[in-house]
């Protein structure tokens, strides 16, 4: 501080003017800064969200099972019993033909929110579930997590058919699925809704269906 | 430059000289994490694992190096009335600068990264460093304390991190391949083969509990080395910094 006595600069910088324009040049020069930064890095980020959308899908659904862009060949399917909000259910197609459906599910854990993502075939088998986010205690019951433990893969292959609606729950309340050791909640609510998922496949399949042959109609 | 920092003494209660001291003061004397108490929130929130405490270490080390330079080079035109609102500005913008980079061009560490980066903002140690030392030092002054605080903080959070992952989940760094690369999975051990450790070590009440332990165990190793040599080596170096 001493040294910069000699300045004339110190003068100025206690003059309110020079403060504010002082903080304003460089509010200006932080905002201009961002909106480089935004611009230089906003069709990139866009590309790598993109990819790892894709990457989740391929976790749920081999590519063996469509030959078609499934993220764009979604419908809307407005379900009150299953979802508040109009579910958003994409299709993946072999030939045309419908081959399997993907969507996501949200259901409340024991931290909060979890985000499911789940996929059927056309006879409502499940092809694979992952969780996408959630806010369970770590150690604990992230063990939804596939990196974690393979818990979540149980699910594979099971559907209204070979499991009767009563095994559809923790063993701890009379079902077929392992809870974790310390939490019933989480793996509860995830059982519960994939449960409800399977259901909301059987409610709607006639949309699927109904949208092949408009999709056929187009195409041909 | 030696009057510059009467506000940091070392250990001994000396005043910091030399660029030497700025880091070493920065990574044990003066640490952020177990001395100055601050930035306790992503401390708590992230140390579940020493994975996740690294890579948070990383990340503020580089916040904290880019707006200590920062600040430092346009300490003269800041004035003093106005510091604080434009060390926040420089900060807050550098965070999402670095923010935006990583999710563009780095996005796998972005993956682990992400949900720590916007937390730094909140590191009040980050401000507290830029207003006491980079608004009074030099840019090279100021870039060695940043680093060397940078790095004080990481392994403080790395140690807090391993010592909780070890009792909650009987891992040590794991997941730390996604962090640093394949080249780094030897990293992952598994030092307790259980199920579900000690579910206290992970939750917040054990963070508070073993970040106790590490501030009573570093006081412990300074009260003793102070003892150990009161006289000998400490004092012949204090006396060849003041020549």
């Amino acid at each position: 501080m001493k040294l910069l006595a000699n300045f004339s600069l110190s003068k100025l910088r206690a003059h309110v003017a020079y403060q504010s324009a002082a903080m304003g040049v460089l509010c200006t020069l932080v905002t201009f800064l961002l909106v480089m930064g935004q611009r230089l890095t906003e069709a990139d980020i866009k590309l790598r969200l993109e990819e790892d959308r894709l990457e989740l899908l391929s976790q749920v659904l081999p590519a063996s099972y469509y030959d078609n862009v499934p993220l764009e060949d979604a419908v809307i399917i407005p379900d009150t019993l299953f979802s508040n909000e109009p579910v958003e259910v994409f299709i993946g197609r072999k030939k045309g033909d419908v081959s399997s459906i993907v969507f996501e599910m949200e259901t409340e854990g024991y931290g909060g929110t979890m985000k499911l993502l789940l996929s059927l075939n056309t006879s409502g088998e499940i092809i694979g579930l992952r969780v996408l986010s959630h806010k369970e205690t770590p150690g604990l019951a992230d063990k939804l997590e596939i990196s974690k433990s393979d818990w979540i893969t149980v699910f594979n292959g099971l559907s209204l058919q070979n499991l009767p609606r009563e095994k559809w729950a923790v063993k701890k309340d009379g079902g077929d699925f392992d809870q974790f050791t310390g939490a019933t909640i989480t793996p509860r609510a995830v059982v519960g809704r994939v449960l409800n998922g399977l259901d909301f496949y059987e409610r709607n399949k006639h949309h699927f269906t109904h949208s092949i042959k408009e999709e056929e109609t187009v195409d041909e | 430059m030696s009057e510059g920092c009467n506000s940091c003494p070392t250990s001994n209660g000396e005043a910091v000289t030399s660029y030497k001291d700025y880091f070493s003061f920065g990574i044990w004397e003066n640490n952020i994490a177990l001395v100055q108490l601050l930035g306790l929130c992503p401390v708590m929130a992230v140390t579940t694992s020493a994975t996740n405490g690294l890579g948070m270490g990383i990340a503020t080390t580089v916040v904290m190096i880019i707006s200590c330079v920062l600040v430092s080079v346009l300490r003269d035109v800041i004035p003093a009335e106005v510091r604080n609102p434009v060390m926040i500005a420089i900060i807050a913008g550098t965070v999402t600068l670095v923010d935006l980079a990583m999710n563009a061009w780095m996005h796998e560490l972005y993956k682990v990264l992400g949900l720590f980066i916007a937390l730094i903002v909140t590191n009040c140690a980050i401000l507290g460093r830029t207003e006491a030392f980079s608004m009074k030092q030099p840019p090279a002054a100021a870039f060695i304390d940043a680093v060397g605080m940078g790095l004080g903080f990481t392994w403080a959070l790395v140690v807090l991190g391993g010592i909780r992952e070890i009792i909650g989940s009987g891992t040590l760094f794991a997941h730390a391949s996604s962090l640093l690369g394949s080249n780094f999975e030897w990293l992952e051990i598994t030092v307790i083969d259980i199920d579900s450790g000690i579910l206290l070590a992970i939750l917040p009440p054990g963070g508070f509990i073993f970040l106790g332990v590490m501030i009573a165990v570093k006081r412990a190793i300074d009260s003793r080395t102070a003892k150990d040599e009161p006289t000998d080596t400490t004092d012949d170096e204090l006396v060849a910094i003041e020549q």
